[in-house]
C-alpha cells in the first residue's frame, strides 16, 4: 500500500519529448528498469540456427548469455531428459512431468486415440493433415525443450487449418482437443495458417483428461488479424505441455490468448517472432491455480525484425496450499530490430495463504534505436488502493473486493471479443473464486 | 441543512509501520449545506492531507480532534460508510481501476449510497446527460474505471460521480491541477450544477486563484503549517493572487 501512495503524490507526467514514462514506458526507452542486459558485442552472425549448433546437445547445463542462444532442433537424440537443474526447468515439477519426455507415441484408448482432435468451423478451411517436415508444418515451431521435441516427433500428422486470404469470419471457429484417459499419453500437432488480410479468432479447447503434448504453430500472414484463444479446460487430473510458435507477418496483427483453469500440470510457452516489418503481436494470459495445481506459463517475443510492437499481459490468481504458477517472459530485441516497441508484464493476485507464484521478466536488447522496451512484475493481494477509491464511493468493502478480483480477471477476458466465450469463462472463473469465498 | 465540523484535528501520517509524522496541527473549520468554502495554501501546508483524513484514507491516522457530520462523529465510519453518509472526496489523482466499467462502477455506487438500485431507465438518461453537459464522450461508460484516462479526464469523472451520487459535502481536492482553460470552465460548472441542485456544501482545495473565477466561494481559509493562519471572505482570495503565501511562511517560521 505505501508504495502505492507513494506513486499516487508524485505527479507522474504522462509524455516527455513524446516519450511515454511513467508506469507505461521508461524514462530512456529500455535503459532504466532492472534485469535487462544490453548485449552489444554479441556476435553478428546470429541467427538462432548458428546459435543453436553450437549449444544443442548440452542438456542445458552451460550458461546462456542470451534468451537467443536457447538450442532448438527436431532431432530427439539432441534433448535429454530434464532433471530440474536446468535454467528452463527449475520451477517445474519434472518428476509428475516424467510420462510427457519419453518419446513415445499416442496411446490408444477403447480402440481410438488418447485424445480427440475435432474442428468445429468451415469446412473448406481443413486443409488435411501434415506430415513432419511437411511445409508449411515445422517452417515456425521451432521445439525448444525435450517436451516439444518429443511432441513434435511422435505427431505424425498434423491438423492443419488454412484461414483463406480475405476471409471475414466473425465467430470464432474451434479445434477441440478431448483427452479420454489421465493415464494415457497423447500428442499433438495443429498448424493454423492465416491468409494474408484475412480476419479471425480460433480457439484450441482441451478438455477431458489426459497426459497430453500438444505443440501449435501459428503463420499469420500479411495484413492479417488473428486471435489465436488457447483454453485449458481440463479435469484436474491432467499433464499438458506445450509449445505454440507463432511468426507474424508484414502488417499482420496476432493475438494469443491463454486461459488456464484445469489441470494437475501445465505448462505452456508462447512464442512470438516476426518476418517483416509492421506486425504487432500481443500475448496474454490468465490463470488461476488451486491447491496444488502448478500451472506455468512461459512467453518469447523475439523482435527478430524492425519496427514491429508487442505486449505481453499475463495474470493470475492463486488459492489453497501448494497453488503454484509460474510466468517466465523473454523478450528479445535483436539488432537488427531497431523501431522495436514492446512491454511485458505479469500480475499475480494471491488470495489465500500457502500459494506460491514465480514470476521471471527478462528483458534482452542489443540496440539502443527502438520506441520503448519496459517490464513490470507484481504479486500481491488485492490492490489497497483499488479497494480504497470504490469505498470512498460508498461501496461496502466485501463488494469492493469482488469488483477489484473480477475486474482483475477480467482483463484479460475482455480480450476475447467474444460474448458467449467471454460469459461462459467468466462462469468457471465465478466457481472457482467460489472456493475462497470471494 | 447538514452541518460538517472539524474541531482541533490533529493528524498524522503513517510512514511505516514504526514511524509517523504530525501533518495537521489543530485545524478547526464549519462548513454548512450550501456554503462553499475554499482552502487556499502553500504545497505542503497539509490541505490534501485534510481531504484525504475526512475519506478516511487508511495512510492517515486521526492523534485527537474530531470530524462531525450533523453531530456523528465521522472518524469512527468506515470509508464506504463515510460516503454513504454524504460525504464525497473528488481525488487529486483518480484510481485505475482494470476490469471494471465505469457503467458497472457508477451503478454500483449509486446503488450503495441511496440504497437502493436505480431505475435502469432514468438512471441510463441521468448518466448520459451528466456525461454530455461535462463534454465526456458516451463510449467512456464501457471503458474501465479512469484506465487511460487522460488528466482531465479523469477529472470529469471525479465530478460526474460528484453530480451523479448527490452527497451533502463535497471536498474538491485541488481538482483545478493539471486542467486546461476550457475543462476547468466545464469542470467548475458541473460543481455549481451539483451545488444548485442539492444544496452541497463545498471544500474547496486549491492552490491556485484561478479555479475561483469559476467556483465563487462564500469564505477562504489560509491553510499554512497545518493548521488555518487565516480566514475572510473572497477578499481574501484576491490579495493572495497579488501577495502570494510569503507573509504567512514567514509568519510560520518565526
Amino acid at each position: 500500500m505505501t508504495d502505492q501512495i507513494k506513486q499516487d503524490q508524485t505527479e507522474t507526467p504522462e509524455n516527455v519529448g513524446g516519450v511515454h514514462v511513467g508506469e507505461a514506458r521508461p524514462a530512456i526507452p529500455g535503459m532504466d528498469q532492472e534485469g535487462e542486459k544490453l548485449s552489444p558485442d554479441l556476435a553478428t552472425d546470429d541467427t538462432i540456427g548458428a546459435r543453436k549448433s553450437a549449444n544443442a546437445g548440452e542438456n542445458g547445463s552451460q550458461v546462456m548469455h542470451s534468451r537467443a542462444e536457447r538450442p532448438w532442433s527436431f532431432d530427439v537424440a539432441d534433448f535429454s531428459v530434464p532433471n530440474g537443474r536446468e535454467e528452463e526447468w527449475r520451477f517445474t515439477p519434472i518428476k509428475k512431468l516424467a510420462p510427457l519426455f519419453e518419446d513415445a507415441a499416442t496411446d490408444e484408448v477403447e480402440g481410438g486415440p488418447a485424445v480427440e482432435v475435432s474442428f468445429d468451423g468451415p469446412e473448406s478451411w481443413l486443409s488435411g493433415e501434415l506430415a513432419s517436415g511437411q511445409a508449411p508444418r515445422d517452417t515456425v515451431l521451432r521445439p525448444a525443450d525435450r517436451a516439444a521435441v518429443v511432441g513434435s516427433a511422435n505427431a505424425p500428422q498434423a491438423t492443419y487449418v488454412r484461414i483463406p486470404e480475405n476471409a471475414e469470419h466473425e465467430a470464432p471457429v474451434a479445434v477441440r482437443i478431448e483427452g479420454k484417459s489421465a493415464s494415457a499419453r497423447s500428442n499433438s500437432h495443429v498448424v493454423i495458417e492465416a491468409g494474408e488480410n484475412s480476419h479471425s479468432t480460433l480457439v484450441i479447447e482441451h478438455t477431458g483428461s489426459a497426459i497430453h503434448n500438444g505443440n501449435v504453430e501459428i503463420i499469420v500472414g500479411q495484413g492479417a488479424t488473428l486471435t489465436v484463444i488457447s483454453l485449458q479446460r481440463w479435469q484436474d487430473d491432467t499433464l499438458h505441455v506445450g509449445q505454440h510458435d507463432a511468426e507474424v507477418g508484414k502488417d499482420a496483427h496476432y493475438k494469443h490468448i491463454s486461459v488456464t483453469l484445469g489441470g494437475d500440470v501445465v505448462r505452456l510457452n508462447s512464442n512470438v517472432r516476426f518476418s517483416d516489418e509492421g506486425g504487432n503481436a500481443q500475448l496474454f494470459g490468465l490463470y488461476f491455480a488451486d491447491a496444488g495445481q502448478h500451472l506455468e506459463h512461459r512467453s518469447f517475443v523475439d523482435h527478430n525484425a524492425p519496427r514491429n510492437t508487442s505486449n505481453v499481459l499475463y495474470k493470475g490468481a492463486l488459492q489453497g496450499e501448494k497453488a503454484h504458477t509460474v510466468w517466465v517472459g523473454d523478450v528479445l530485441i535483436q539488432k537488427a530490430a531497431e523501431g522495436t516497441d514492446s512491454y511485458e508484464k505479469n500480475q499475480n493476485l494471491v488470495l489465500t495463504d500457502g500459494a506460491r507464484a514465480d514470476s521471471v521478466p527478462n528483458l534482452e536488447i542489443e540496440t539502443g534505436i527502438i520506441e520503448g522496451a519496459g517490464h513490470a512484475s507484481t504479486t500481491g493481494q488485492l490492490d489497497d488502493e483499488h479497494l480504497w477509491y470504490l469505498m470512498a464511493r460508498g461501496i461496502p468493502e466485501k463488494q469492493a473486493r469482488r469488483l477489484v478480483v473480477r475486474g482483475f480477471l477480467y482483463e484479460i477476458i475482455q480480450q476475447i471479443g467474444d460474448a458467449d466465450l467471454e460469459d461462459s469463462l467468466m462462469e468457471a472463473l465465478e466457481d472457482e473464486l467460489a472456493i475462497s469465498n470471494n | 441543512m447538514s452541518t460538517l465540523e472539524i474541531k482541533d484535528l490533529h493528524v498524522s501520517v503513517i510512514l511505516d509501520d514504526e514511524n509517523t509524522k504530525p501533518i495537521l496541527k489543530g485545524v478547526n473549520l464549519t462548513i454548512k449545506s450550501g456554503e462553499i468554502h475554499a482552502i487556499m495554501g502553500p504545497n505542503g501546508s497539509g490541505k490534501s492531507t485534510l481531504a484525504s483524513t475526512i475519506a478516511g484514507h487508511p495512510k492517515y491516522t486521526v492523534d485527537s480532534g474530531e470530524i462531525l457530520l450533523d453531530g456523528e462523529d465521522v472518524t469512527a465510519m468506515s470509508v464506504d460508510e463515510r460516503a454513504r453518509a454524504g460525504l464525497f472526496l473528488a481525488m487529486q489523482y483518480p484510481v485505475e481501476i482494470p476490469g471494471v466499467t465505469m457503467s458497472n462502477f457508477l451503478r454500483s455506487a449509486k446503488t450503495a449510497v441511496s440504497g437502493e438500485a436505480p431505475a435502469l431507465r432514468t438512471w441510463t438518461k441521468d448518466v448520459k446527460g451528466a456525461m454530455n453537459q461535462l463534454k465526456i464522450d458516451p463510449d467512456f461508460v464501457s471503458r474501465n474505471v479512469n484506465e487511460g484516462f487522460s488528466g482531465g479526464e479523469k477529472k470529469r469523472h471525479e465530478i460526474l460521480q460528484l453530480e451523479l451520487l448527490q452527497p451533502k459535502f463535497g471536498i474538491l481536492d485541488e481538482t483545478d491541477s493539471g486542467l486546461d482553460i476550457d475543462a476547468l470552465q466545464v469542470v467548475s460548472e458541473g460543481v455549481n450544477r451539483a451545488h444548485e441542485a442539492n444544496d452541497l456544501g463545498v471544500m474547496l482545495i486549491t492552490h491556485y486563484t484561478r479555479i475561483l473565477r469559476y467556483i465563487k466561494p462564500d469564505f477562504v481559509h489560509v491553510f499554512v503549517d497545518g493548521h488555518v493562519a487565516d480566514q475572510g471572505g473572497p477578499e481574501l482570495a484576491e490579495r493572495l493572487e497579488e501577495e502570494g503565501y510569503v507573509g504567512y511562511l514567514q509568519g510560520a517560521k518565526a
